[in-house]
């Protein structure tokens, strides 16, 4: 059976040390939608995104992730996925085009792509040169993000990502994820802010005791 | 893709990540100065207490090959523990592990920025043991020396880096961090003193008996080297 989905988990069983966090969670996501993941603390959101980034083990049910089986190839997993958690993944003393290179050039990519992930992300300006302990938290994001771009990511899970950020952070955020979204990248979005990231999404689900709950469409 | 093919990509990768951690670690360190502005002035102030503890010539003398690679020791805790805080301050670390790029060129790229950073500040010490402790150097000696330098510098870097990940995610890894290195590399204390008292030829050694100590030494590099490499992936998924 082909695997085309870039998200397909069948009752999937993921534990941290004995307690188990995902209990029989059921998900498919569809190439281009922007996820929101729902749910009280606790309830498995983000191991939901890190058992979708290979991060963690499957320890029952079926997972396929941009068509790799999570039991077999975690490891392929992760060099198409990008995971950013409440941590932007920076390195403060290097500038901005320093640290997109740097994660860039982690999966091989070109200059040219490193250049375009810059240019996409509007940080080929002023802000190129300038080192991300001077950067303000929206920026930061949005260089945490280019650096996705540029390692390539295919499906971006995503933390809290508004976390941190001012209205002007936020907003520009939503725009960049639109964006990537347009371009082709599969976008989940765990979040406790609902109204806006109800807005961003195109699809809801709940997470719940460690299990999934369709909820429609976007607000 | 063939078996030799496969091998060929993978040796690449593996090479590809090394330089890029190596060249993103020497770049952060050359912004910071950490090493010139704080780990170097404090294994100079260690040497100096030392002369002022020990206040005899030719106590001094006999010592100073210890005390280069004492204070060698306590500073390379500094270095591990900064290489992995650049790592962990901002996620990083967490970073690294979803990019899937090989565990073993993240260890071997931090390592050779550790072994860098520290032959730097072993060279510092040496001139500085040979102007406090008036420790005497011949041509023959100085090979002997470089070489040890090399080869203790390669096996504290591997150590580093291993335990360093080790311990990154760890509570308490200030502490943790010293506890777990100082007795692991115990041997490269003991045999680095032992061919550099050779090469300075201190209480009268000839130089050629510094040469099995490097053995020691190369051959604890190589274990620390090969064992990081294989084992770094686990460390960093758990």
């Amino acid at each position: 059976m082909a695997h085309d989905l870039p998200v397909e988990l069948n009752d999937a069983v993921a534990v941290l040390g004995s307690f188990p966090v995902l209990a029989g969670a059921t998900l498919t996501v569809e190439r281009g939608e922007i996820v929101l993941l729902r749910g009280p603390n606790g309830a498995g959101k983000t191991t939901l995104l890190r058992l979708c980034a290979g991060l963690l083990e499957l320890q029952r049910g079926t997972g396929h992730v941009l068509g790799i089986d999570l039991a077999r190839d975690r490891w392929a997993v992760r060099q198409r996925v990008g995971l950013l958690g409440h941590a932007n993944g920076l390195y403060p003393d290097l500038t901005v085009t320093e640290n997109v290179r740097f994660w860039g050039r982690t999966v091989g990519a070109s200059p040219s792509e490193i250049a375009a992930a810059l240019s996409r992300m509007g940080l080929d300006g002023r802000l190129a040169d300038v080192p991300v302990a001077r950067l303000s938290a929206g920026q930061r994001r949005r260089t945490a993000l280019a650096s996705l771009v540029a390692r390539r990511a295919e499906l971006w899970l995503l933390d809290e990502p508004h976390a941190g950020l001012d209205a002007v952070g936020r907003d520009e955020l939503d725009d960049v994820l639109r964006s990537a979204a347009r371009a082709g990248a599969t976008i989940m979005v765990a979040s406790h802010e609902l109204e806006r990231a109800g807005h961003l999404a195109t699809r809801q689900v709940e997470v719940v005791a460690g299990q999934v709950r369709e909820l429609g469409g976007g607000s | 893709m063939n078996d030799s093919n496969r091998s060929l990509a993978s040796f690449a990768s593996t090479w590809s990540t090394a330089r890029s951690m190596l060249g993103k670690d020497l770049l952060i360190e050359r912004r910071g100065r950490v090493l010139t502005n704080q780990v170097l002035p404090f294994a100079l102030i260690v040497m100096v207490m030392f002369a002022f503890a020990l206040d005899s010539d030719a106590v001094l003398e006999r010592v100073a090959p210890g005390l280069v690679w004492l204070a060698t020791l306590f500073s390379t805790l500094f270095i591990i523990a900064r290489s992995f805080a650049v790592e962990t301050a901002d996620g990083a670390l967490d970073q690294l592990r979803t990019t899937g790029a090989p565990p073993a060129g993240i260890f071997l790229g931090k390592a050779l920025a550790l072994m860098i950073q520290l032959l730097a500040l072993v060279v510092v010490l040496i001139v500085a043991a040979v102007v406090l402790y008036r420790a005497d150097l011949s041509w023959e000696g100085g090979v002997l020396l470089v070489t040890t330098a090399l080869a203790a510098t390669s096996g504290l870097a591997a150590v580093g880096t291993l335990y360093g990940g080790l311990s990154a995610g760890a509570k308490g890894r200030e502490t943790l961090l010293p506890l777990l290195v100082l007795p692991v590399v115990a041997p490269v204390l003991i045999g680095a003193t032992r061919a550099t008292e050779s090469a300075f030829g201190t209480n009268g050694i000839a130089v050629g008996e510094g040469w099995p100590w490097l053995g020691l030494l190369a051959v604890f590099a190589v274990m620390f080297s090969v064992t990081g490499a294989i084992a770094f992936g686990s460390l960093l998924d758990d």
